[in-house]
């Protein structure tokens, strides 16, 4: 008799059992797999963005801008050390890498190296014997930076789309410089893109009284002072104003904003933390009756006159505000300001109506496959055909149970792979078949016919699906999003068709052999 | 009881490797006339590797494409293709990659939206900064190589190296001409033609594995007889598995070109083609080619390395 151990026998139907299991929520309406019982995997194959519909963006911080930040906390430091010591300095300025300065009189030179040496830990300090001194960050300096400004960004990302109630959005790093974020169920991005594009620095300054903007256009702008644009352009507003560079208070003091009207006009509420509230109060006690400007990402909102003191910590922000612009200045400064801007790199956005066109053309086509597959290989192989087939269904079972137990994403071109599963997974029942007709005409017993027809036909099995199975694997680690579902499904359809049709077959056949005792093989 | 039907019935004896000069030749204006399309006319990348801009868009009756092309031709965003998409109601429209950085993209499919209006559905918008570009290509060569290197390895361990030379022979003749016949027909060239290329080189490798494992067990098994009839025998002897396999394979593909949806037709028709070529190739290219590879036989090294091992 044909061996097939019952150990064996329990393993091909367990892992069966485990696969139909695991995909039936699939199959299930969503009400009846509500209610399924808690201790049944009820997990879905979850569906690709290209197939639900759903919005994928690559985002890339520029970190740049955050090492220029360092670098000028760097001068600003050394410029209040040395002032404070009264020493006299000339050149101060920053390359892309260090902060260097001259120091003017050589009798400053040993106070100047007390002073320098460590006005910043993490950077190295040189001096040379001219009273150049240049201060250069050290790499891991820079790389905590970096890596600091990025989960910053990826926080302050997050926050921002949960305010627009986005469902179950994905945020994720990718490599040194990069946020994915993926959307499902957005089909128009446009949103959420423009309040990503601003980092949304806020920030209080005077205005500068000390000339008008046409003065300071027509000679020279005061130093301490530059020109800034309005952040909406209109008639009612000035093109260009003349505003301090100092901070008087800046956003990250605050703790609230909303939208809300004032004379029937768009504004946006807003409320300082204790510290914040200090400032402001203090600020605003000094400053009655001059302008302030408040200012978002270097562009004026608006510059109102202070009429008094604000000393509650609290105020308003009015502009050329609409409904909608309001709504996402407060959105935004709730969430909080970006380290450093971000740039969409890829956007890839499918519509509902597309995703749903998918997944039935997928479904066709791969019931007709399926179907197409199952007839030919009837017609093929008569009886053996069949035990085949039902190692194929099977296999789509297992692969549907395998792809919701690990939660691997179901993309369109995933379902091709499935699709082509279909067509190669039984590849291994045909070596096995045509191997058993080959046995069978050399002169063999039904039985050591098999058994030889299965024995030989392993190595070549073995050997094929690897190859394929390579090819897989280089697909997964090249691919993005939808193909790299594509793989998921080849190379779990490779792995799942050698076991349902070399095992599940050879289930079948030993059960047929031992039911039946055929003289002869209908093959 | 059902009776089977043999399609390639028990002693088919086609000489193969006896057509190999017709074969070659067949191959090497196949593979002259690839390179030819490569260089002249080039690959029409897609926005995958290109950068740019594409947008699936659907209108409640059919699209009048050249009056959307008028819309769009005054917003001066360079080039502007527009197609229609397996429906008459739907239409792709591709846009060149725009001079400057990403934020002037994302301007440019503002613009569009604006122009063309509500009255199309916006289905699918894909964009592709140059960066993301040159990296996504670099990649897809990357995995080109690393597929066809580790093949390489895993055939050379598993066989003699002559086997391995022959295998990435046939498989380099599958991708040039599938490359080839990109640049002929001008198909879009993206992201789901490298893994169509990927996917032939798994399915043209599995096919020369199979007959590379009967020529091995012919030739432990009859020493004494020429190495193409060796060969011919082996092909013979799996041409009703390469058959068979070619057409379940073949019956999937063509549902998914059929049924499957626009999106995936480009694909299903590389991997049709695929399917062909590398069946051609294993039997044609892959096998023959061993005959000029100095292959080691038991009969002429008698030193007792490789020992009989019948496995009757």
């Amino acid at each position: 008799m044909l061996q097939f151990p019952a150990w064996k026998m329990t393993l091909v139907v367990v892992i069966c059992l485990i696969g139909t299991v695991y995909a039936v929520p699939n199959f299930l309406k969503t009400e009846i797999n509500e209610n399924w019982p808690n201790f049944a995997p009820g997990k879905r194959v979850s569906l690709g963005l290209d197939l639900q519909g759903g919005s994928y963006l690559l985002l890339r911080v520029d970190l740049d801008v955050v090492i220029k930040e360092y670098l000028e906390e760097i001068s600003t430091d050394v410029r209040k050390k040395l002032r404070k010591a009264r020493i006299g300095y000339s050149k101060l300025g920053s390359t892309e890498t260090s902060v260097s300065v001259k120091i003017r009189k050589k009798e400053d030179f040993p106070a100047s190296k007390d002073l320098l040496t460590n006005v910043d830990l993490k950077s190295d300090v040189e001096f040379d014997s001219n009273g150049f001194v240049k201060i250069t960050p050290r790499d891991e300096a820079l790389e905590e930076r970096k890596l600091l400004a990025l989960q910053q960004s990826i926080e302050i990302v997050r926050r921002r789309i949960d305010e627009t109630g986005v469902r179950e959005p994905t945020i994720q790093r990718q490599g040194t410089d990069r946020i994915l974020v993926q959307l499902p169920g957005v089909d128009d991005p446009d949103r959420i893109k423009a309040l990503l594009g601003q980092t949304a620095k806020m920030v209080f300054r005077l205005v500068d009284l000390s000339k008008s903007v046409n003065e300071a256009v027509a000679t020279r702008v005061p130093s301490g002072s530059e020109l800034l644009a309005p952040l909406v352009e209109s008639a009612s507003e000035p093109s260009l104003y003349l505003v301090k560079k100092r901070v008087m208070v800046s956003g990250e003091h605050l703790i609230d904003a909303q939208a809300t009207f004032q004379d029937g006009q768009p504004v946006v509420s807003f409320r300082f933390d204790t510290n914040g509230s200090k400032r402001f109060g203090k600020v605003t006690s000094e400053n009655v009756n001059r302008p302030f400007a408040i200012i978002l990402d270097n562009k004026v909102i608006s510059a109102p006159v202070i009429r008094e003191p604000i000393l509650g910590g609290s105020g308003i922000i009015s502009g050329s505000f609409t409904v909608k612009t309001a709504n996402d200045l407060a959105l935004l400064l709730r969430a909080g300001a970006l380290p450093a801007p971000l740039t969409v790199l890829e956007e890839r956005t499918v519509g509902p109506g597309l995703g749903f066109d998918s997944i039935e053309a997928g479904k066709l086509a791969s019931i007709i496959g399926l179907c197409l597959v199952i007839i030919f290989m009837v017609v093929a192989y008569g009886l053996f055909g069949i035990f085949a087939n039902l190692a194929l269904f099977f296999n789509i079972v297992i692969i549907l149970g395998a792809l919701s137990a690990l939660q691997a994403t179901l993309t369109l071109p995933g379902i091709a792979g499935i699709v082509l599963t279909i067509g190669m997974a039984v590849d291994a029942n045909v070596l096995i078949f045509e191997r058993i007709r080959e046995e069978v005409l050399l002169g063999r017993t039904p039985i050591s016919a098999i058994d030889a027809g299965y024995k030989r036909a392993l190595t070549t099995i073995i050997d094929s699906n690897l190859t394929t199975l390579f090819a897989a694997i280089c697909l997964y680690s090249f691919g993005s999003g939808p193909i790299k579902g594509f793989a998921v499904t080849l190379a779990i359809g490779i792995l799942t068709s050698m076991f349902t049709s070399i095992m599940l077959t050879r289930f079948l056949i030993v059960l047929w052999l031992r039911g039946k005792r055929p003289s002869s093989l209908p093959i | 009881m059902l009776k089977p039907i043999r399609f390639v019935p028990a002693g088919t004896n086609i000489r193969f490797v006896n057509k190999r000069g017709f074969a070659f030749t067949l191959s090497a204006i196949i593979l002259l006339a690839s390179v030819f399309c490569l260089t002249s006319l080039g690959l029409n990348f897609g926005i995958d590797f290109r950068g740019g801009i594409l947008m699936e868009i659907r209108s409640s009756n059919a699209v009048n494409i050249p009056q959307i092309r008028d819309r769009l031709s005054t917003l001066g965003l360079g080039e502007v293709t527009i197609q229609e998409f397996g429906k008459e109601t739907d239409a792709l429209v591709r846009i060149q990659r725009q001079d400057g950085a990403e934020k002037e993209q994302m301007a440019a499919i503002n613009k569009v939206k604006d122009r063309l209006g509500s009255e199309f559905e916006y289905r699918r918008t894909e964009f592709v900064g140059p960066t993301v570009g040159k990296e996504l290509k670099e990649a897809g060569i990357i995995a080109i190589c690393l597929a066809l290197l580790s093949i390489l390895i895993y055939i050379w361990l598993r066989f003699e190296w002559q086997f391995s030379l022959g295998a990435i022979a046939a498989l380099s003749h599958d991708i040039v001409s599938t490359v080839g016949l990109f640049a002929l027909l001008q198909y879009e060239f993206n992201l789901a033609t490298v893994a169509a290329i990927l996917t032939i080189a798994g399915y043209s490798i599995n096919d020369t594995v199979v007959v590379y494992d009967r020529v091995r067990e012919n030739l432990r098994k009859y020493r004494q007889l020429e190495l193409s009839e060796v060969f011919n025998m082996s092909i013979n002897e799996t041409l009703s598995r390469t058959t068979m396999t070619s057409v379940t394979t073949l019956l999937a593909l063509f549902s998914i070109f059929f049924f499957g949806g626009a999106v995936l037709a480009d694909f299903a028709l590389a991997m049709i083609w695929g399917v062909c070529i590398g069946t051609y190739s294993s039997i044609f290219i892959a096998v023959p080619i061993l005959l000029y590879v100095k292959l080691k036989r038991g009969d002429g090294d008698q030193s007792g390395l490789q020992a009989p091992e019948d496995e009757r």
